[in-house]
């Protein structure tokens, strides 16, 4: 949002910062490299970030490359959302012990979840936070993600070069934060703009020494963010776009994809948003006790369209179609938004590299043409 | 539980590394948890004392690929309630099956001094191509959990739960990144049944697909991705064909870029 007043730090009061909120008991998370890539894992200090990193990223390929500078967050989203940290992988529920010859004993298993602070955040990370609340916290009340949640800090950073499969710009989400965010940086050469998202962040900015950023250098972050605008590494025209999908499931397209796609899941486990979950009970070999787990599930698996008379999505194209039109069709009934945010995770973390902006713009741009064919010959017609 | 009134196991080897039957033996904080469950009657690689059957439990090690063997199986299969194959020989044929793209008797002339004495099948073959099995269990060797999940599910009378879906699955479960997509490294996972917890990966190697393929294995789309990213046709027949190479789809993909090979 353009005039918002900003702060300006010194590079050097990160450090700083990032020892005020572990004072303040928060176990601060932000980027840093693991096995070839930028993940988010628990941090101790500036220098664990990715400094004078960027990434590479194109539909089914990542590489990580040395930058010419020392920035501190010149690349952009890794394979890792916060999605693992307010939603685990896999997860205990509770458990259950024989008690006698008839009774037994429930173990309620409620962790209590650390206090996250997330460091170096991007707009569609803190979009599908918001798109993730809506379904954990509005339509389901799911107690470990609402409370880990609520205590979570976010200390957010601008994009101001994205990534090849970066399209924030196209679902309204980025590259600039809005919201949902504590502070939101923007990396200069040795200076961060911050601007303060709520009360927590404006303590926070207050503890730290800062001055107010002067016109000129609040012009030269609204011209970065205009610049990242207009330099996403993909589009999608979501114009019209649920009505196209869902009118067309029976488009070939669906089954050309399906030609490429494995099924594999990767796209839905490195989607920040998509929330669905396999509920398992287990009981161990004395049979005395019981436990009941839940992990991600997905969409692409057999498993999980299994109901008595076998599968109701038994092929790829069946599958595949289904996670496209829930994720930009369905989702806009069922939680009044997109379900995607624009990462670009799918795309590059797919595989072979199947990017939804170009599945769904092939349909779309079929279906257009078709229906302006069509309209030109009722005209004619109407004409003649 | 009385002793006598536990449910009889019995583990049988067939054609095989016996990697599978030292699985059990490797569950040593459960083998007591084991015993206790089950009595284990029948298991030479571990206990001198054999009681008769029938038997309850039949776990199955190993390929058929000998006459005595197709002769043998069907005795097992007679003496036991639930038939249970473990590990990729028994469930695929395993690496031996390798010789079914092979000429036999070549192989005999080559490798034994006097051929005559060899008595073997022209094909390695899962257990299933001979009996009814009543249950699969993938892997080379078999996930020794996994395992345990099975006989804990037939003795409380349920469904095992031992997922189809690929192993990518549990590889982002466990927050890995991906070694195809971070270091263009080939790996299967995408078409391999999940249960080993994403080993390789988690150590930064490409998937062998020890557990076979997964539900709908999309092995051709990822061969033609492989292709396209710089593997040789060659390497893809010898990617398919190692632990589980005769089991489709991986036979169907890996003899079609076999042909694609000669013909080259």
């Amino acid at each position: 949002m353009k005039n918002k007043v900003l702060y300006t730090i010194n590079k050097s009061e990160l450090d700083k910062l990032i020892g005020i909120l572990q004072r303040d008991g928060y176990r601060v998370v932000g980027p840093t490299v693991r096995d070839g890539a930028i993940t988010y894992e628990e941090i101790e200090s500036v220098r664990q970030l990715p400094i004078g990193w960027t990434d590479s990223q194109s539909p089914g390929r990542y590489r990580l490359n040395r930058r010419n500078d020392d920035h501190l967050f010149g690349y952009v989203v890794g394979p890792h959302s916060l999605k693992k940290f307010f939603f685990p992988p896999k997860q205990r529920l509770f458990g259950i012990k024989r008690d006698g010859e008839s009774g037994y004993i429930f173990e309620a298993h409620q962790p209590d979840p650390p206090r996250y602070a997330f460091l170096g955040v991007r707009a569609c990370d803190l979009a599908a936070v918001g798109v993730q609340d809506r379904v954990f916290k509005q339509t389901m009340a799911e107690p470990y993600y609402a409370k880990a949640r609520n205590d979570a800090l976010f200390i957010a950073v601008n994009c101001t070069e994205p990534g090849g499969t970066c399209f924030c710009g196209s679902m309204g989400t980025g590259p600039r934060c809005s919201e949902g965010f504590d502070l939101a940086l923007t990396e200069l050469r040795t200076t961060f703009t911050v601007e303060v998202g709520t009360n927590k962040g404006r303590q926070l900015i207050e503890a730290l020494e800062h001055e107010t950023t002067d016109a000129n250098t609040s012009h030269l972050v609204d011209l970065l963010m205009d610049n990242a605008a207009e330099h996403m590494g993909r589009t999608l025209d979501t114009e019209d776009l649920p009505d196209i999908l869902l009118k067309n499931l029976s488009h070939d397209h669906w089954n050309e994809v399906a030609k490429r796609c494995m099924s594999c899941s990767n796209c839905t486990f490195a989607c920040p948003t998509c929330f669905c979950s396999n509920v398992e009970d287990s009981t161990d070999l004395s049979g005395n006790h019981a436990e009941r787990w839940r992990t991600w599930g997905s969409c692409f698996t057999l498993e999980f369209s299994y109901h008595t008379g076998g599968y109701s999505r038994s092929t790829p194209a069946a599958r595949y179609r289904q996670w496209l039109t829930h994720k930009l069709a369905n989702w806009h009934e069922q939680f009044g938004t997109s379900g995607c945010v624009g990462c670009g995770r799918c795309i590059t973390w797919c595989p072979v590299g199947i990017d939804i902006t170009k599945e769904a713009t092939t349909i779309a741009n079929d279906v257009k043409r078709s229906r302006a064919n069509q309209e030109a010959k009722r005209l004619e017609e109407v004409g003649s | 539980m009385a002793e006598n009134k536990k449910p009889k196991l019995a583990v049988y080897k067939f054609s095989s590394c016996d990697g599978c039957q030292l699985s059990i033996l490797d569950l040593e904080d459960e083998l007591l948890a084991l015993t206790g469950a089950v009595e284990i009657s029948f298991f030479l690689e571990a206990r001198r004392k054999v009681q008769p059957g029938p038997y309850d439990i039949g776990l199955v090690e190993g390929s058929i690929s000998t006459p005595e063997e197709a002769e043998r199986i069907v005795q097992v299969r007679k003496e036991c309630r639930h038939l249970v194959t473990i590990g990729a020989c028994a469930t695929s044929g395993g690496i031996q099956a390798l010789k079914n793209w092979a000429d036999v008797e070549e192989y005999k002339r080559i490798v034994y001094a006097s051929p005559r004495y060899i008595s073997t099948l022209d094909t390695a073959s899962p257990v299933a191509a001979y009996v009814l099995v009543d249950f699969e269990l993938r892997g080379c060797p078999v996930n020794k959990y996994q395992l345990v999940e099975v006989i804990t599910a037939l003795i409380a009378g349920r469904r095992p739960q031992i997922p189809t879906s690929p192993v990518c699955l549990e590889c982002k479960r466990a927050g890995n990144i991906c070694v195809m997509v971070a270091e263009g490294t080939p790996c299967l996972g995408p078409i391999t049944q999940a249960g080993c917890g994403a080993l390789c990966p988690t150590y930064g190697r490409g998937c062998y697909a020890c557990f076979g393929p997964a539900e709908s294995a999309a092995a051709e789309a990822l061969c033609v991705h492989c292709e396209k990213s710089g593997t040789s046709k060659p390497a893809i027949v010898r990617m398919l064909r190692s632990f589980n190479g005769y089991l489709e789809p991986f036979k169907q993909v890996g003899d079609k870029y076999e042909r694609q090979t000669v013909n080259n």
